[in-house]
């Protein structure tokens, strides 16, 4: 691989935008394609479908079979709520790749000894949000219960089609949350993407143990990316989780 | 914390700015159950240093051995690495899986 397309490509990660490298295996040409220049590519059908998907492979081309690589910006995790569950999902988040940033604006809850080695915000979401840079890659995790903090920053965490959008909260606290924000002209569809009572039904009791329930759904998730349209629900819980309500 | 592929791409490059002689090893193919997925990255430097995996630590050292001849070779390879048996302990997949990984130098 040429430096410069090394180079570029990192440049590409660091501005979290996507990016494939073609490879010709058998003549050893190399070539990066940004994801904004894919419709000017030859290969433009089968660059967009790999970057839906997100998966790195060989593909059979009328130029012949070329490794495409393909470079997806990392994840990032938004943890609105400096709650006890946080302080076990956060540590979590970054063993498994993500670069989590906590949202309270609770200055009691958001702090640094709570927090060490973390991104705090101690603002609310309305403020702290638009700074850190939403997008399609980030997974986001609503957990401080009080409508007043986690419905405004669901509100915005749907506009900006987090790949992720999860809510603590039991059936019936979802319920209700449901109906506010419908109130607020958010649509069915919309609110069918968060999910509710948050995390993967694995009986979990602790705050460690939701954050790993949480962080199974955010997995299982991010793993199915690209067939969105089509997959059902990530299996949850049939009972609400009661504990957490 | 483990090092993400933005960081062994990230090393790649200033290894190489840094004027290290740097290949990359990146798995091209899988058949069976193979440890690390398609596009996983490994780096390697002239000394033999390395960062990230092509596999769940089997065939690293041919791989690094292989990437210090690219780097001086210049000449990419494409190596396949498949199940282990009696006489090819060595550089076997105990996983019984099989990989194709292709080294590149930097340059």
């Amino acid at each position: 691989m040429k430096l410069d397309i090394l180079s570029a490509l990192n440049a590409e990660r660091e501005a979290r935008r996507a990016a494939i490298v073609v490879t010709d295996v058998t003549r050893g040409s190399q070539w990066l394609v940004r994801a904004a220049d894919i419709a000017r590519d030859a290969l433009r059908d089968t660059l967009a479908e790999r970057l839906r998907t997100g998966k790195s492979g060989m593909a059979e081309t009328a130029q012949g079979r070329v490794f495409l690589t393909v470079h997806v910006p990392s994840p990032k995790m938004i943890i609105v709520g400096a709650v006890h569950i946080s302080q076990a999902l956060a540590p979590m988040a970054k063993l498994l790749g993500y670069d989590p940033v906590i949202v309270d604006p609770r200055t009691a809850f958001a702090t640094t000894e709570r927090f060490p080695d973390v991104a705090v915000l101690a603002e609310w979401p309305d403020t702290a949000l638009p700074k850190i840079g939403v997008d399609p890659y980030t997974a986001f995790v609503a957990l401080t219960h009080d409508p007043k903090i986690d419905d405004p920053a669901l509100h915005y965490a749907l506009a900006r089609d987090c790949f992720y959008i999860g809510a603590l909260g039991s059936t019936r606290t979802h319920a209700r949350r449901i109906a506010r924000l419908k109130e607020k002209g958010i649509s069915e569809a919309q609110l069918k993407r968060i999910h509710a009572p948050i995390g993967l039904d694995i009986g979990a009791v602790s705050p460690p143990e939701i954050a790993v329930a949480i962080m199974a759904e955010v997995t299982a998730r991010l793993r199915s990316r690209g067939e969105r349209d089509q997959r059902g629900p990530v299996p949850l819980s049939q009972k609400a989780r009661e504990t957490t309500a | 914390m483990l090092a993400g592929d933005d960081d062994i791409l990230k090393a790649a490059e200033d290894w190489r700015k840094a004027g290290r002689g740097v290949a990359l090893a990146t798995v091209m193919e899988t058949w069976g159950s193979a440890p690390r997925p398609v596009g996983s990255n490994l780096v390697i430097d002239e000394s033999g240093n390395f960062l990230g995996s092509v596999s769940g630590g089997c065939v690293e050292g041919d791989v690094i051995t292989e990437a210090i001849d690219v780097i001086a070779s210049g000449q990419p390879k494409m190596l396949e690495f498949g199940v282990a048996d009696e006489t090819a302990w060595r550089a076997g997949l105990s996983c019984g899986g099989t990989i194709r990984v292709y080294v590149e130098k930097i340059d």
